[in-house]
């Protein structure tokens, strides 16, 4: 019992993480129909900016203020690259096949691989842990349920970003015209909204999130290599088929999910084969429901 | 009377297709003009030329004298011009609430309230349905919405394609009253499509007739009304 609670605080912590970038594959998927393969490095370079940031402010400023400084100039820098990403490898290509876009988003994907390996070297970098500490949630057996205070602000700044994204998506004129080219780009133009405007603020915001994602990932973990993205990237990947791509919701519970199935996996089969169960889950999910848990199925009206 | 559209020699082509064929028109301030001709035409490819999609490939459109041909889509949509498509268009997805927002994002919202009033008020059928998905209403809601959706941006030019489709008997002859009301009271400027040859040309001022992406006649909507070949072709017989 108290391992298994132990296994849930450490599944929703990491399914958060996952959930937070997955988001972003999720509305790219949504707007521009494809799947933005270099997504997971934008996560990746978020949390070389996060250490680059932290590191630059160690004993200079409070811990609080450094993560936050982090977090902000992260969130920052990648929406700018998450910009330029769409403006250079895949406006251009916009009209042209399908599988042109896919192809160029895997170029992209091994350029920012190659870029922060020359630039901050193929070594892993490490911080120490932060913010160190927790509370004991109940012992049992012997065995001690630890919430560490960094899980706790890793939820917490989640749920903050994800209610703060959410009000952007479902109240602001913004979020409906990004919904809008969704549902029907043309129609939009129509109706004047500047559908490339739109399409650049989605990856912006996209981005953004997975840098957040990026700097807690190094803060959780305390360890990042330029090939982090690779990993997370897919995982965020099948978190957003999960939970149905293209829903909103349905990316953020398909992170925990996989969060969540990581962690018992690990605790009570072998760690070895996490991801495989990762991967079995999704086939099996996918088979019984072909568009995922929360994805359209609605007839539409002709 | 000022121009406020003036189409000119325009051609269009969908891929080697040719759906429009030097096709010039003219509608003015405050009137009602009306595009009739059989399905395949090219009547709701006239429309979507307009916003420029998609573009003229010869020829020119202009809008209050000014050259609108080669901007984007959705600059058109700014200077003031508002359509309910073809198909309608509504985002499935979205409320009927949301819908009408997304009409007047263009505008920033200005005058919203007294806009959806008047929407509602045309059509209580919305109000019923406000806060339901655009996808789930019937094809007779999604037409109220779609032109409802137009009239929210306070539009100096409405375009209608077939606004009649779809609909009951008697929406119908409340949305064309409503158009005539609209015209007289506040101006509106009016370029419709339609099918519904009768009643459109009863409704407009002028109009045009379109046979394979081409003008093949044009006038009053009185002196087309009388034409024999138009009776022929337009009134009797089935529509």
């Amino acid at each position: 019992m108290a391992y298994a609670l132990q296994q849930l605080v450490n599944g929703l912590t990491l399914g958060m993480i996952y959930g937070l970038i997955a988001v972003g594959y999720t509305m790219v998927y949504g707007i521009i129909g494809m799947i933005n393969f270099a997504h997971g490095d934008v996560f990746m370079i978020g949390a070389f900016i996060g250490i680059i940031v932290i590191t630059a402010l160690s004993g200079i400023t409070a811990v609080p203020l450094g993560l936050l400084a982090a977090l902000i100039i992260s969130a920052a820098l990648c929406g700018l690259y998450g910009f330029s990403i769409e403006r250079v490898a895949y406006r251009p290509l916009r009209g042209s096949f399908r599988l042109a876009p896919l192809i160029s988003a895997i170029g992209m994907s091994i350029l920012l691989e190659n870029y922060v390996q020359t630039s901050q070297g193929a070594l892993e970098r490490a911080i120490p842990n932060l913010i160190p500490g927790g509370i004991t949630l109940m012992r049992q057996d012997g065995f001690a349920v630890q919430l560490t205070w960094m899980q706790i602000a890793i939820m917490a700044v989640t749920l903050v970003v994800l209610a703060v994204f959410t009000y952007i998506v479902t109240k602001t004129p913004l979020g409906r015209a990004m919904r809008a080219v969704e549902q029907d780009a043309k129609m939009a133009a129509l109706l004047g909204i500047d559908t490339n405007r739109t399409i650049s603020t989605t990856f912006i915001i996209g981005s953004a999130l997975a840098a957040m994602a990026g700097v807690m990932f190094l803060l959780y973990y305390g360890v990042i290599d330029f090939y982090i993205g690779f990993n997370a990237g897919i995982k965020a990947f099948t978190a957003a088929v999960l939970g149905g791509i293209g829903s909103l919701p349905g990316a953020v519970l398909g992170g925990l999910l996989i969060g969540l199935i990581e962690a018992f996996w690990s605790g009570y089969a072998t760690v070895a084969y996490k991801d495989a169960a990762v991967y079995s889950i999704l086939a099996i999910v996918l088979m019984f429901m072909p568009s995922g848990l929360l994805g359209r199925h609605e007839v539409e009206k002709v | 009377m000022s121009n406020v559209l003036s189409i000119q020699n325009i051609s269009t082509f969908y891929g080697p297709i040719q759906a429009l064929r030097d096709v010039s028109l003219e509608v003015n301030e405050g009137e009602i003009v009306t595009l009739i001709g059989a399905n395949g035409a090219g009547k709701s490819t006239l429309m979507m030329t307009i916003f420029g999609q998609p573009r003229a490939k010869s020829g020119a459109i202009l809008y209050r004298g000014e050259n609108i041909t080669a901007l984007p889509t959705f600059q058109i949509a700014r200077r003031g011009i508002a359509q309910s498509p073809e198909g309608r268009r509504v985002f499935p997805r979205m409320s009927v609430e949301e819908n009408l927002l997304m009409g007047a994002q263009v505008v920033k919202y200005a005058d919203y309230d007294s806009q959806l009033k008047m929407v509602l008020e045309l059509f209580p059928r919305l109000e019923e349905r406000f806060a339901q998905r655009a996808g789930t209403l019937s094809g007779g809601e999604q037409q109220m919405l779609a032109i409802g959706r137009a009239l929210m941006s306070k539009p100096k030019l409405l375009l209608l394609d077939e606004p009649s489709l779809g609909l009951a008997p008697l929406v119908i002859k409340q949305i064309f009253g409503a158009i005539r009301s609209l015209n007289r009271e506040t101006g509106l400027t009016v370029l419709l499509v339609e099918q519904n040859a009768n009643q459109a040309l009863r409704l407009a001022h002028r109009g045009y007739v379109l046979v394979n992406g081409a003008l093949t006649m044009a006038g009053t909507g009185a002196e087309l009304l009388a034409k024999p070949e138009i009776r022929a072709a337009y009134l009797e017989g089935g529509h």
